[in-house]
This record gives structure tokens, C-alpha cells and sequence, in this order.
């Protein structure tokens, strides 16, 4: 029993000196840092996530103070917090819109597999075997690699299977987007609604033997825009973002509902009847005015 | 005959018992902290810096603390303790004393305070029985020995991008390759025996 409490003691009165000269070492060694540091470092998230490249807040903080890193480094921080450092900063407050993350593959159980993979529950390892498990080589494989990076929860396994993004809890910090082997995930502007769910880049019985909700180039969607803000590139639909209105007609068109949100069956033979009438309304009036036409 | 042993001592520590590739001490920046030479020389100069004075330090808190209150069996404990302070200590002095060194040192230098060939070099010192100046000696060329182990290691991972291996080996799995193969290179030193 004794020499527990001396251990005990010892031990204790060595820590207890090493704090006390840690203590008075860091008034002696004090340094006079710039105030305006611990500004920027409240102003940032303060999840060390690394998402802007720098070893932890702190390190993001001294970088935008050097003027290495811009005022908006910090993405979790969002529009508010980068206002706050650029007023710090003296700069003029970035504009721009929140980005959240999308995962660009809504495959899930109607991508067809090749095998079942038993190994390491990683999307990494799963793409090493035999180029992954899917028959599709551009799709989310369902192993949840940006689930695990993703520091605020925003990214879960939806239940087809595909990683899906929380878009209210997303900061778009870009942790998944460096975790995804396939590279699947990109920024999209918030309020934007209407987004492509597929990155195959082949075309047509390529694309849609591999999977039931791949994008084909089929180019519907691209005639039916009206603001002509959809367009195939490289076989795969894009959204040009600043053009987009959403109202969804693409959604409504295209035959491998790979455009989200997904429009019911109901919803489109109501769209294909109203496109019917049209037609026949536009054919009518042609019609009338060849005949009024001979008369004149 | 002191001199001698404090030359064995030195040719042990940075060939023959190399802390990385002989002792498995310190592998974890070793492998995290070699992607460049710059930084390896950061790193490797550091873990000297701090291995050299703990080992100081810990020699005199074992001497003349630990034995005589009949406390041995706590060394560990106690070591652990004196290389966190000693590395907050060293951190303060050089942010205030030399922020040039204390830039260049960044990250690694709070790093270190979990750096187990930093307890091993004080452990080891304490089992072979070494006197002050041994210690100091066994501590300042093992780091020796490291720097020379990070700083080869880190030239031949800046060459590998050019090397065509197996894309799955990318990353850890060559690191990991090529630090055994330096290992077994490392130990054709084991049996040197100069005197």
C-alpha cells in the first residue's frame, strides 16, 4: 500500500512540476500573435476536417491571414462565416450561391452485377477486384467510402443502394468528393432541384445493358429544355446550372428516369397527353390555315 | 577506452541497431512523414533535437528520482510524462527564441511527443545501463540513425513516380515494399564489429 501512494505521489509532484514550469513557460515565451487570427480561426468551422488543404483550423487561419488561402478556404463555414473574414481581411464579402454535393449515380438494385463482393467494405478495394462488382464502371458501388469521410453526417446509403447527400447538413467540404474512387460526387448549387443522376459516359444499348436508371445520350431531354440548359455531353445528359429554371419537363421525358427528382408513371402519360393535344391542336391549325389559305 | 565505446555506441545506434529498420521504433512517421526529402530532413532533424534531450533529461529523472524512492518499476509512466512537458517546453522556446527553426519544424515538432523510438531510445538507455554521457550519445545518433532512414527512404519514394508498378501497390503498399527491402538492405550492417 505504501508504495502505491509513494508511486502515486512521485508521479503526481513530477506532473504537477512540469505544469507549473509549462505554465510559466508560456508567460515567459509568450508570443505576441496577430489578434486578427483567432478572429478568422472563430469564424471557422472548427471540425479540423481538412477539407481546405491546411493541417486543421488553425493552420487554415494562418494561411488566409498570409493571404495564401481565399476567404471563402473554409467551406463547412458557409456564406456568412466568409463575410465575417473577409470584413476581418478588409476585403469585400464574396458572393456567391451554398453548394451542397451530389452523387451523380442513381443506380442502386437497377445496376446489374456482375459478382457479389465479400471483401474490405470499401469502394476502394471493391474497384480493385476485377474492376468492381458492377457492371457499370462509372457507378456508385454502395460501399459508403464518403459516408465514413463525411465529418457531418450528411452522406448516407439511400435505400437503393447509392450514396445520397443530405443537402441540409451537407457543407460541401469536399471530403467525399476526394473519397469516391469513381469520382461521382460534385458540387451543385443549392436551390437548384433538378440534377442528372447518372455519369455513364457510354451510349445507348452500352449504357443501358448495364444498369436501369443510366443515362443513354438519347438527347430528349436536351429537345425538350425550353431554356436550353440540358445538353449531352460526352454521352452523359449536364445541367447548366446558371440556366436552369426547374420545372422539370426534363424529368418528365427522359426514358431512364436517370434526371432526379424522378417523375411517376402518372405524371408522365399526363405530360404525354398534354403533348398529344398539342400536337393535334398545332396540326389543326395548320391544317385550317392551309384551307383558309387557297381561298384568299 | 571510453571514447571507443562511445564510437560502438555511435556506429550501433545509426547502422547496425538502426532504430527504423532494426529496432521497428518511430515507423509511423517514417512512413506518414517521407513523401518529401524536405520535409523528412524537418522531421528527422526534430525527432534528433528531441531524442537527445530526453534522453538528458530522462537519464537524471530515472538517476536520481525514480531509483532511489525505489520507483523503477513506473519508468514508462514517468518517461512518457517528461517527453510530452520536455516537447510543449521546446515547442514554447522555439516559437519565442527561433520562429525561423520553429516554422521549418511545424507539425512534426508536437508530433514527436507520441514518436515511440523518442520512449524507446530513454527505455533502452535504462536497459543497457548506460552512464550520462552514453545516454546522450545513444540518443542524439539514433535520431541520427533516423534522419538517415527518413531521409533515404523519402529520395526513393519522390522516385518511385516514376517507377511502373502494379497500379493496386499505389500508395502504402510500395512504401511498405520498399521499406523492407531497405531493411534487409540495412541489415548486412548487423555483425560489423570495428573493435
Amino acid at each position: 500500500m505504501g508504495n502505491i501512494i509513494a508511486a502515486i505521489a512521485v508521479l503526481g509532484a513530477l506532473g504537477a512540476l512540469f505544469g507549473l514550469i509549462l505554465s510559466v513557460a508560456s508567460k515567459i515565451f509568450e508570443v505576441k500573435k496577430d489578434p486578427r487570427e483567432e478572429a478568422i480561426l472563430s469564424h471557422l468551422a472548427g471540425a479540423n476536417c481538412g477539407g481546405c488543404g491546411y493541417p486543421g483550423c488553425g493552420g487554415c487561419a494562418a494561411a488566409i491571414l498570409a493571404g495564401n488561402a481565399p476567404v471563402t478556404a473554409c467551406a463547412p463555414a458557409g456564406p456568412d462565416n466568409a463575410a465575417a473574414i473577409a470584413e476581418i481581411m478588409g476585403m469585400a464579402a464574396p458572393t456567391g450561391e451554398r453548394q451542397v454535393a451530389f452523387v451523380r449515380c442513381n443506380g442502386g438494385e437497377a445496376a446489374k452485377k456482375r459478382f457479389e463482393y465479400v471483401g474490405v467494405h470499401d469502394c476502394l478495394s471493391a474497384t480493385k477486384i476485377a474492376a468492381g462488382p458492377l457492371d457499370c464502371r462509372f457507378g456508385c458501388l454502395g460501399f459508403g467510402s464518403c459516408v465514413n469521410a463525411c465529418q457531418f453526417g450528411a452522406m448516407s446509403i439511400g435505400p437503393n443502394g447509392t450514396a445520397v447527400v443530405d443537402p441540409e447538413k451537407c457543407t460541401n467540404c469536399g471530403a467525399c468528393m476526394k473519397a469516391c474512387p469513381r469520382g461521382l460526387i460534385t458540387s451543385v448549387p443549392a436551390s437548384k432541384k433538378v440534377h442528372v443522376a447518372c455519369a455513364n459516359l457510354d451510349k445507348g444499348k452500352a449504357a443501358m445493358s448495364v444498369c436501369g436508371n443510366s443515362c443513354i445520350g438519347c438527347g430528349l431531354c436536351e429537345k425538350e429544355c425550353k431554356k436550353d440548359a440540358i445538353h449531352v455531353v460526352n454521352g452523359v445528359a449536364v445541367i447548366d446550372y446558371d440556366k436552369c429554371v426547374g420545372c422539370k419537363l426534363c424529368t418528365k421525358v427522359c426514358p431512364r428516369d436517370a434526371i432526379l427528382p424522378k417523375a411517376t408513371a402518372e405524371e408522365k402519360e399526363k405530360y404525354k397527353a398534354i403533348k398529344k393535344a398539342q400536337a393535334e391542336k398545332a396540326a389543326a391549325a395548320k391544317k385550317a390555315a392551309e384551307e383558309a389559305a387557297p381561298q384568299a | 577506452m571510453e571514447i571507443f565505446k562511445l564510437l560502438s555506441i555511435t556506429l550501433g545506434a545509426i547502422l547496425a541497431n538502426n532504430f527504423i529498420f532494426s529496432q521497428f521504433l518511430g515507423c509511423c512517421p517514417f512512413l506518414g512523414v517521407s513523401k518529401k526529402v524536405d520535409t523528412a530532413v524537418g522531421m528527422g532533424v526534430a525527432v534528433t533535437f528531441v531524442m537527445g534531450l530526453a534522453s538528458a533529461v530522462c537519464f537524471v529523472v530515472n538517476k536520481y528520482i525514480l531509483i532511489p524512492l525505489d520507483l523503477a518499476y513506473m519508468q514508462t509512466v514517468a518517461f512518457i510524462l517528461v517527453i510530452a512537458s520536455l516537447v510543449q517546453f521546446i515547442e514554447m522556446f522555439l516559437q519565442k527564441a527561433m520562429p525561423a527553426l520553429y516554422t521549418a519544424l511545424g507539425v512534426y515538432l508536437p508530433l514527436i511527443t507520441t514518436n515511440c523510438a523518442v520512449l524507446g531510445v530513454v527505455l533502452l538507455n535504462v536497459q543497457n545501463g548506460y552512464n550520462f554521457i552514453e545516454s546522450v550519445v545513444y540518443g542524439i545518433t539514433g535520431g541520427l540513425g533516423f534522419l538517415l532512414a527518413i531521409v533515404l527512404f523519402a529520395s526513393i519514394r519522390e522516385r518511385l513516380v516514376f517507377a511502373d508498378y502494379p497500379k493496386c501497390w499505389d500508395g502504402f503498399p510500395i512504401a511498405l515494399i520498399t521499406a523492407g527491402l531497405m531493411a534487409l538492405a540495412f541489415m548486412g550492417f548487423s555483425g560489423l564489429k570495428v573493435w
